[in-house]
């Protein structure tokens, strides 16, 4: 080929690849984007930033942690199957691979006027647009006695994996056998809305191993079991008959933490030798603090072509702290296509074009009801125009028939695959 | 030879570009659209074990595949579910990006 045509063919190729050729990973003098944030969202937007800019875009990750450790598969490490390093996966890659600059630390707040992102232990990051993915925060003041000094780390919630679900791990252990662990769930929307109810058979699967006349209470704020309900009570009826025993309709207001006992606004208060507590939710502090919670001061408005927050320009936000469309869970599923869906529409508004006005993408979420057996539920999302939100397409989706080893073998092989894709 | 391919290459994203986005998905949008099987099947369809790779995959066997799948002859745990969102055309366009893909490292 000669000069001249690959010149011609580099204009043509110019529209779909920014700086194509001159940019290697590491080399980095384009765009600046920031992402607040490496779980499901924010670590997999960094990628694929990098990636589908042909590494021209200069990506720069605040996140606290030293490693990735995932919430889905967490509650088996709770149950005993399997353990933390199994659900743990080093950032390095992100770094190495796709020369995304990693910030080991807490962004303390964003200007939007001035565009920079300030750290928490000084300096600021300047941005052309960021990214923010903060996970949840909880909501400790409808739950007073657990601002107490110390109660937090006595009652438990084990909804961000990581130390809290080694601990928790730690007070079944050490629970006497005909013990009574006590459950109690929040009011929808939260994180992972089948997670508890994943727990629930998790527990009950490791009492009935080690300890069978222990119990497991579960105690649902909602009117029933909010994802996969069928499947999960029959797994409770069938596998765990003796142990688990499922009261819906039961909203905690407080714990007394002194005495392990959960008040609750209509029912008798109930004592247990192990409270797990999961507290209502909202977006995490940085989103909060930033004005861009504007659902209910508890969820981030975004425009679902972009992920753009409503409220503020040039910032965008991804995974569990958007309000939600109708339909759409609060997944680690999720949050990965929140990513990769921003990531796409970041390069395109950086190079002055239009984002994809026709996003489609999935959710498949998969929860074990012994060490083995999985149930699942799978949906598929697309934006419409008209309602200018994100809606299951008719006809799609749908659960399990029943649980079963084989899609234990899929559910792993979907951790193995969305670490994968998310961090490496 | 080179040269060929490579006008086909720029054609192939040019031309819907030009045209309209809601009759012919252009590159970009079937590479997002692409990205959404990425979870499961790996980065650019390259799996790790347990899910099928897609990467470099024939274009008609993963069309073929999908077509089974969503019209409930070939039985699965998922993608029977998952296929019944999309469109023929969305189907062929995704399965185009996938055999374009070169078979690698996760």
């Amino acid at each position: 080929m000669k000069r001249r045509q690959f010149v011609q063919a580099g204009a043509a190729f110019g529209s779909a690849a920014l700086v194509a050729g001159c940019a290697a990973p590491g080399m980095s003098r384009g765009p600046k984007v920031v992402v607040i944030g490496g779980g499901y969202g924010g670590a997999t937007a960094a990628k694929y930033l990098r990636m589908w800019s042909d590494y021209s875009i200069d990506v720069t990750l605040v996140e606290p942690n030293a490693a990735f450790v995932s919430c889905p598969i967490s509650n088996l490490v709770i149950g005993g199957s399997k353990t933390i390093a199994d659900i743990t996966t080093p950032y390095d890659s992100l770094a190495r691979r796709h020369g995304v600059k990693i910030v080991r630390g807490m962004a303390s707040a964003i200007d939007a006027e001035k565009r920079v992102v300030k750290l928490a232990g000084g300096g600021e990051l300047p941005y052309d647009r960021v990214i923010v993915s903060p996970g949840v925060d909880f909501m400790w003041e409808t739950l007073p006695g657990m601002n107490r000094p110390g109660a937090q780390d006595k009652v438990l919630h084990g909804w961000k994996a990581g130390p809290q679900t080694l601990a928790l791990r730690r007070q079944l252990e050490a629970m006497p056998d005909g013990g009574v662990f006590a459950m109690a769930i929040p009011l929808a929307p939260y994180r992972c809305p089948p997670g508890p109810y994943e727990r629930a058979c998790q527990v009950a699967h490791y009492f009935s191993k080690a300890k069978p006349r222990s119990k497991v209470l579960v105690l649902d704020a909602n009117d029933d079991v909010t994802s996969k309900g069928p499947l999960f009570k029959k797994a409770w009826t069938d596998r765990y008959k003796n142990i688990v025993e499922y009261r819906p309709k039961h909203k905690a207001v407080d714990v007394d933490v002194a005495t392990n006992t959960l008040k609750f606004e209509f029912n008798d208060d109930l004592k247990a030798a192990v409270l797990n507590v999961i507290p209502n939710m909202r977006a995490g502090d940085i989103a909060a603090k930033t004005g861009l919670a504007t659902a209910n001061k508890r969820w981030c408005e975004v425009d679902f072509l972009t992920f753009e927050s409503k409220a503020v320009k040039n910032v965008h936000v991804l995974g569990d702290a958007v309000q939600s469309a109708p339909l759409m869970p609060k997944s680690a599923h999720m949050a990965n296509q929140h990513g990769k869906t921003c990531a796409a529409a970041v390069i395109a508004l950086l190079t002055g074009k239009a984002a994809n006005p026709l996003p489609i993408y999935n959710n498949t979420c998969y929860s074990f009801v012994s060490d083995e057996d999985v149930v699942h539920v799978a949906s598929v999302h697309r934006y419409d125009a008209d309602q200018k939100t994100m809606i299951t397409v008719p006809g799609s989706g749908g659960v399990s028939t029943a649980a079963s080893e084989l899609e234990g073998r899929y559910a792993m092989a979907w951790a193995r695959n969305i670490w994968a894709d998310t961090l490496v | 030879m080179h040269r060929f391919r490579l006008t086909a290459a720029c054609l192939a994203i040019a031309l819907p570009a030009a045209g309209s986005l809601a009759q012919a998905p252009d590159a970009l949008q079937v590479r997002s659209w692409a990205g959404a099987c990425a979870n499961c099947h790996g980065t650019n369809g390259n799996a790790l074990a347990g899910n099928e790779p897609l990467a470099g995959m024939k274009r008609e066997d993963i069309v073929q595949k999908m077509l089974d799948f969503k019209n409930g002859r070939k039985p699965a745990t998922v993608m029977h579910q998952l296929s019944k969102g999309y469109t023929d055309e969305q189907i062929a366009a995704i399965a185009g990006y996938f055999a374009a893909q070169k078979k690698g490292t996760p």
